[in-house]
């Protein structure tokens, strides 16, 4: 079988494409098949992500409105300056993230599409976060009660919520 | 067992062949990103922080709050020869940037079978892994889970409640998780429709990387598919998305598979033929061809034109023909030409062995 486009090379690509159920072959060599599928994948390209990180903190950012302070100022835990951090693509350490936290939302935003966290939280070190989040659950719970007319459960599960919240204090 | 049996042998967990759609994927991993909370990141470490941050983590697994950490061996690198830190990173266990330097401050933590490690200053302070064979990331994420939970006892882990574990690079912040599974696509990849599928799984936020992780080839058709976004999603949502993806991906291959078996079925049989003719009987095999044909040969056992030969003993090869596992082997050095000499050797010999 010969290529379908130059009509002269043996075909070697075999091309099924589905568009809306209609199902298209085409038969072509590999010159012609490298010309019309547009090949994006070139494993040798070292395109990686922390490469591209310096960018995403990069020139962009000042247009945002960022003072133009914060790229001489310090983490007072490390000594990592933002203009460092926008050069190797790092942080220094935990305390630069909040140091930088307003210079960071854009960035993550830009990396993950969100710059909220929800997923696993330590219970060490995470403490006020998991009292935070169980009243939330209580207080879900003392509505359902309150709906339901469970006059007595709503009172005990209100003292509970009382009790946890004089925790974060 | 401990890590110098890790480290002598050819076997690792991942190579086991029990699992799910072992055809196709061949391992799942699941990866955990953690920090000591107000210690500077690897890349900034000094002498004083340094160890502080490995005594730390030493204590943490001497104390072993559970049965995990107290399953699990740790060495330090400075410990570990060039070559025997190669050949972790050959299994899949250290990183080749971690394996890379002899640093004090460097060191790795295994158990018996190697399905669990962490890495001890890589680019995070801790960097905890589950490594299992076939498709099993709800299984991974949940072993790395509980071992995490058992180093958390004992260490200060830098979080913050809107950005989470707080990591080295901004792209790990958030869960510091990331999942990913090792597939061989061997039909996808003849059938030409891997660009295709290789440009949707961008678009779905997923990344494609070769064997060996980030900058690595993708050689003999193995690719591996890891997530993206670490921040604003659950660790569940993570893990499941790739796994729906994965298990489309494979539902393709397989289909690919059956039509190249009844559309080409001679050039398929003829190319599976002359790989295992080239294996078992080449005396000097570099690295990547050996790859590639483990690939076709791979396929020919999976599809049942190859009688004989386990999966297992290919996902072996596939690391003992490493360069550090093949002077591991003989016990010297030895220069590119040499070892593949030993290279073609070693695959005669376990090729030649499963046949018979």
């Amino acid at each position: 079988m010969y290529c379908e486009e130059c009509k002269k090379n043996p075909a070697t690509v075999h091309l099924t494409q589905v568009f809306n159920g209609q199902k298209m072959e085409s038969h072509l060599c590999e010159e012609c098949a490298s010309q019309k599928s547009g090949f994006m994948f070139d494993p040798a390209n070292k395109f990686s992500i922390p490469n591209l990180l310096g960018s995403m903190f990069g020139s962009n950012y000042s247009v945002q409105g960022m003072p133009a302070m914060a790229l001489h100022s310090t983490c007072p835990n490390c000594g990592m300056r933002f203009m460092d951090i926008k050069q190797v693509g790092k942080l220094g350490c935990s305390e630069c993230y909040k140091a930088y936290n307003q210079e960071l939302e854009a960035p993550l935003r830009r990396i993950h599409g969100n710059s909220q966290h929800l997923g696993k939280i330590p219970v060490r070190g995470g403490e006020k976060v998991l009292v935070r989040k169980q009243i939330e659950v209580f207080k879900n719970q003392l509505q359902e009660a309150v709906r339901a007319e469970e006059y007595e459960k709503a009172a005990e599960i209100r003292d509970m919520v009382k009790e946890m919240e004089s925790k974060l204090l | 067992m401990s890590i110098t049996d890790v480290l002598n042998s050819s076997y690792i967990k991942w190579m086991d062949t029990q699992a799910g759609d072992r055809d196709i994927v061949v391992s799942s991993r699941v990866r955990l990103a953690r920090n000591l909370n107000k210690i500077p990141f690897p890349h900034l470490l000094d002498q004083v922080n340094g160890e502080s941050c490995v005594q730390q983590i030493r204590d943490a697994w001497q104390k072993a709050p559970g049965p995990i950490l107290a399953a699990m061996d740790m060495i330090s690198f400075d410990q570990l020869p060039a070559l025997d830190r190669q050949i972790l990173a050959e299994k899949h266990l250290s990183s080749p940037l971690h394996a890379d330097s002899n640093s004090i401050f460097r060191a790795i933590l295994v158990n018996d079978e190697g399905s669990l490690s962490a890495m001890v200053n890589e680019e995070d302070h801790l960097r905890i892994q589950s490594l299992l064979p076939g498709l099993q990331l709800g299984e991974c994420y949940s072993r790395v889970q509980d071992l995490d939970d058992e180093f958390e006892q004992n260490l200060d882990y830098a979080f913050d409640e809107n950005r989470g574990y707080l990591t080295s690079c901004p792209t790990n912040v958030g869960t510091g998780m990331r999942a990913s599974v090792m597939m061989h696509l061997p039909a996808i990849q003849m059938t030409g429709q891997l660009n295709h599928i290789l440009q949707n799984i961008g678009q779905l936020g997923l990344v494609v990387r070769g064997l060996y992780g980030e900058g690595s080839e993708a050689v003999g058709n193995f690719f591996q598919i890891s997530n993206q976004i670490t921040l604003g999603q659950t660790e569940e949502d993570i893990y499941n998305y790739l796994q729906t993806i994965t298990e489309q991906i494979v539902e393709q291959e397989r289909l690919l598979r059956e039509r190249l078996q009844t559309d080409m079925k001679y050039q398929l049989e003829d190319k599976i033929g002359r790989a295992y003719g080239i294996l078992s009987n080449a005396r000097v095999i570099s690295s990547d061809e050996a790859l590639t044909l483990f690939s076709d040969v791979r396929l020919g056992v999976d599809i049942g034109i190859l009688k004989g030969i386990s999966i297992f003993s290919l996902n072996e090869l596939m690391v003992a023909v490493r360069p550090a596992h093949l002077q591991k082997r003989t016990g010297q050095d030895m220069d590119a030409i040499e070892r593949d000499i030993k290279r073609a050797e070693v695959i005669k010999e376990k090729l030649g062995a499963v046949r018979e």
